[in-house]
């Protein structure tokens, strides 16, 4: 009787001990206290640069803590001439890292699942995408821009991720999601 | 033959050993109920493998004379009792006290329990077994909402968080297999990870009177319970299987359950659910189909003294989420809000993409328990939880794949009660409790962690009383204590960190000093002390009316979303912020329930108060401007709330056959400082039900089925204006009003048929949505993206062996 009795108090530690290993073995899984963060993937930076012969406007921006924080930083370079046409090429980094990783590389490895969308509200202002997807549709990492009368105006640069495709233009009517919308508000053409 | 021989042999020696030896000892004794120490008369008692038998005289006593040196069983026997097997060594004049259990009927059957309340003074509804086989292909959150005062906040339509009287997730405590659930329940999207199958009874406790479990169910508390099994030898099991016309899909389900004399069982049960793409009346909700498999072990062995049971469950859920509600910034949101109409709408798949979800649940605990005699029960129960939770979003390059939250909550807990019933007519529940729990932001996310690494230690102390104040009246009282830590590991950005929160004036000692570019590492630590206190009395009068008054007041902690979220969330195209600021909630619930129980003619009114005190909730507070564009930014912040309301339920017998069924919820919610509704409230809402039942034919029953939600009119306007850079203009960002009144009919019918020779086959038939409605729910967070289900044909088939 007594035998049984101490056997089953046995069986009970041996279970409790059970236990407790397992839970310090779930428990000591966990990463390291001191281990590194998550390398965070963002886009930090968008640049569009317009050409004309010597003649290059860059329109920038820049948030380099990602979403909140700091609220982004808009810049442009200079004025864009009147009646001229350059051409322009978007660059998305992602510059917390070092080097800063070109992003505009992945959205051209998936070309039929991106596109860029240019607005203005400059007046006579056309923009044009000059490069195609996979399946020919506008892609818009190459672009003319062509200015008309002098004036001022804002530019919206938008990319959507896995839009309707072939769309009507508008990136208002081509749904997905977006991944990049920045506003330049104060471009001026002398 | 060789074994019969071998066993002749066998007996021979026995017998001759025993003649051999001196036999004029006596043995004795004396049997008497362990529970209320009354003698036992009439009892049987033989020594096993003989044929002497005896019984007890008028003062419970027996005694044997001329008995050998030697071991002996005695086989002890008495009407209504557990029959007893003693052993008992003999080499002198023996005296043994024997004790036997009168009521092991109790324990043997939850249809003998099945009126029985949980707890007597408490204000509770139960589902019962057959009601929960109806939503064996849904969600816990589904068969709850059934329940009058019962509501749920869903993400779509698959992931289904229960409500109850307007509050939800860790505001209810959810009970499974009396282990409290901690699947990471602070989210809204976040859905308790429970196969109702598992199941053999769900109670819903909406007053007092749940201190035993925790400090905080300020909403109340869903008590899921296992089945219990008669003590005899038996095998028996059921197989059921679903399908539905609305997502071509469906749910098997197998359950086995042996049981043994001893009090011994095993039970085993699994189950499989998958859907494809749901339909709305006009069009397929693109990515919304799911895949489920759960299965459960469950042995143990009831005993009245002693006994024990462990229990293990493994739940796998990969839902999909609807694919138009990925959406990138403030003006997409408000292009699906004005489209009416999903943006992706593509033909039926079983195909489950991105945006989804994969969940995985491991719950396991085991018990043991003692009776002590003449003073109680006590238990001890140790359970361990995992819960990995994995969020995917579609996202650029090949990274799709990689999750963008990936959390793995580890929770272990050890508890004990004691249940005490030394006094006639006073009962004290007592107990403690010690948890430890860690969540860990698995790192290669790529993304911010939504909730940080953190760990949370827990202690809890409780006593509960009851105490009978006459035969038809109940009072209980119960008072608990707990303390709680959390230690967080968390990066901040510098500039939240120093100026838009102020964090480095209100909590420089969470400051590391580690700087890495943009970020600064803080190690968060918050004690809290909590004091909840329970009171209940019921009353019962003539013609089944009872009446229940319970107060409670309740403290809970701020979750760890409420403290450190930090991020966007994709699906609801917000960024969702906590604050290190956020203090405990408390609340003061008063509860009334006047209830007649009667098949002819039956009700139950509720009516219910409660002002909470920093009440914690999560509203839009504008935008900030991201390189996507502008997001709503959604925070935590702490009011003082009221809510109050009513909720009622009906049956009535029309006829023999027929019978009527009816409830009504009202229910209203007030931001106290300021003076504004409360955010997603449940609206108006009622319900009638007509059946029909004729047992002669087959158990036939047919019942049809109206639920009416009335629009909400009392909801907080957190509109605002963005600006849209596309169109170059102010846009109004609707996202406060609230859907349009809808009425929905079910038809649901059933019938048994025989099936081998002991089994019996039931065949469901049900029809939702019968008109095909299209309608918007406000308690879902997809209500800017979309109409809820269209109609569906659902048949069950049950297998009964």
């Amino acid at each position: 009787m007594k035998t049984i009795k101490t056997m089953k108090t046995m069986k009970t530690i041996k279970l409790l001990a059970l236990l407790v290993v397992t839970s310090i073995a779930f428990t000591s899984c966990s990463k390291d206290d001191n281990g590194p963060e998550n390398e965070e993937e963002l886009i930090t930076n968008v640049t569009y640069t317009l050409t004309n012969g010597n003649n290059v406007v860059t329109l920038a921006f820049e948030d380099l803590d990602g979403e909140g924080g700091k609220a982004g930083t808009y810049s442009i370079s200079g004025p864009l001439k009147a009646n001229t046409t350059y051409t322009g090429v978007i660059k998305l980094e992602n510059k917390t890292e070092k080097p800063a990783e070109d992003i505009t590389l992945e959205v051209k490895k998936e070309n039929d699942e991106h596109e860029f969308f240019y607005t203005s509200s400059i007046s006579g202002i056309t923009i044009k995408k000059t490069d195609v997807d996979r399946n020919n549709n506008p892609l818009g990492i190459k672009s003319t821009l062509t200015t008309a009368a002098a004036g001022s105006g804002s530019i919206t640069i938008i990319l959507k991720h896995k839009p309707k495709k072939p769309n009507s233009g508008k990136a208002s009517e081509a749904g997905g999601s977006t991944d990049v919308e920045v506003a330049f508000k104060n471009v001026t053409i002398k | 033959m060789i074994k019969q021989f071998c066993f002749c042999v066998f007996v021979c020696c026995i017998y001759t050993t025993t003649i051999a030896q001196n036999c004029k000892y006596s043995l004795k004794g004396k049997i008497t109920d362990f529970h209320d120490n009354s003698t036992i008369v009439g009892a049987s008692i033989q020594i096993e493998n003989s044929n002497r038998f005896t019984t007890t005289n008028f003062d419970g006593e027996f005694e044997f004379k001329n008995i050998c040196k030697g071991k002996y069983t005695l086989i002890v026997k008495h009407i209504a009792c557990e029959t007893k097997r003693i052993s008992i060594f003999v080499n002198k004049n023996t005296y043994k006290d024997i004790f036997l259990e009168h009521h092991i009927e109790e324990l043997n059957n939850i249809e003998v329990k099945a009126d029985i309340k949980t707890e007597k003074t408490s204000i509770e509804t139960t589902l019962e077994k057959t009601v929960l086989e109806d939503f064996s292909d849904k969600s816990l959150g589904d068969a709850l909402n059934t329940i009058s005062g019962v509501s749920s906040l869903n993400t779509g339509s698959t992931i289904v968080k229960p409500m109850i009287n307007g509050l939800h997730s860790s505001r209810l405590l959810i009970i499974n297999n009396n282990v409290r659930m901690f699947d990471q329940e602070w989210g809204e999207e976040h859905a308790p990870n429970i196969d109702v199958n598992a199941s053999g009874r769900i109670d819903v406790i909406k007053g007092a009177n749940t201190l035993k479990y925790g400090s905080d169910a300020i909403g109340g508390l869903i008590l899921i319970q296992p089945e219990r099994y008669a003590s005899k030898d038996s095998i028996f099991g059921s197989t059921s299987a679903s399908f539905n016309s609305n997502g071509l899909g469906g749910n098997i389900n197998t359950e086995v359950v042996k049981t043994y004399k001893s009090g011994f069982y095993a039970k085993l049960q699994s189950n499989y659910k998958q859907f494809g793409d749901f339909k709305a009346p006009d069009y397929y909700l693109t990515n919304t189909g799911l895949k489920n498999f759960n299965a459960s072990v469950a042995v143990g062995k009831n005993g009245y003294e002693k006994g024990f049971n462990a229990f293990y469950s493994f739940v796998s859920n990969e839902f999909a989420i609807l694919q138009s509600s990925h959406i990138g910034n403030v003006n997409d949101l408000v292009n699906a809000i004005n489209s009416k109409e999903p943006r992706v709408k593509e033909s039926f798949s079983y195909n489950i993409n991105f945006p989804r979800q994969s969940i995985t649940h491991h719950l396991g605990r085991i018990e043991a328990y003692k009776r002590f005699k003449d003073l109680g029960k006590l238990s001890v129960q140790y359970d361990f939880q995992v819960n990995r939770r994995k969020e995917f979003d579609s996202r650029r390059g090949d990274r799709s794949n990689t999750p963008v939250v990936d959390l793995r909550l580890f929770t272990n807990s050890i508890q004990s009660n004691f249940h005490i019933n030394y006094f006639e007519n006073f009962k004290i529940n007592t107990g403690l409790l010690v948890r430890y729990q860690q969540n860990d932001a698995v790192t290669g996310t790529g993304t911010k962690p939504l909730i940080p690494d953190f760990v949370k230690y827990d202690f809890g102390v409780y006593t509960t009383g009851s105490y009978n104040l006459s035969d038809t009246s109940e009072l209980s009282a119960g008072f608990r204590y707990d303390f709680s830590r959390i230690k967080a590991r968390k990066r901040y950005n510098v500039t939240d960190w120093n100026e838009t929160y102020n964090y480095d004036e209100l909590f420089p000692e969470f400051e590391t000093g580690t700087i890495d570019g943009v970020k600064i590492l803080t190690k968060p630590k918050f004690t809290f002390h909590n004091i909840s206190a329970s009171l209940g009395y019921t009353k019962k009068f003539e013609n089944n009316l009872s009446l229940f008054i319970n107060y409670g007041l309740a403290s809970r902690i701020p979750n760890p979303s409420e403290l450190f979220s930090d991020g966007l969330h994709h699906s609801a195209a917000r960024i969702e912020t906590g604050l290190l600021t956020m203090k405990k909630e408390v609340a003061n619930k008063f509860a009334i329930s006047l209830e007649k129980q009667n098949d002819n003619f039956g009700f139950v009114i509720g009516p219910y108060y409660k002002h909470i005190n920093g009440f914690i909730q999560l509203i839009p507070k504008g935008i900030t401007t991201t390189i996507r564009g502008a997001f709503p930014v959604w925070e935590y912040e702490q009011t003082n709330a009221n809510i109050f309301g009513i909720d009622i339920d009906v049956n009535k017998k029309i006829s023999e056959s027929f019978n009527y069924n009816g409830q009504v919820s009202l229910i209203q919610g007030n931001n106290l400082l300021e003076d504004i509704p409360l955010i997603h409230m449940p609206s108006t809402n009622f319900g009638n039900t007509i059946t029909y039942r004729n047992q002669k034919l087959n158990q036939l029953s047919i019942s049809l089925h109206q639920n009416t939600v009335l629009q909400q009119d009392k909801f907080p306007n957190y509109n605002f204006f963005t600006f849209n850079p596309i169109t170059q203009k102010d846009v109004f960002v609707d996202i406060s009003s609230t859907p349009a009144a809808y009425t929905l009919f079910n038809i649901q019918t059933s019938a048994v048929f025989k099936a081998f020779k002991k089994g019996d086959l039931k065949i469901a038939f049900n029809i939702n949505n019968l008109f095909n409605v299209s309608y918007r729910n406000y308690l879902n967070r997809f209500r800017y993206f979309t109409d809820e289900l269209g109609r569906n044909f659902n048949i069950k088939i049950k297998l009964n062996y």
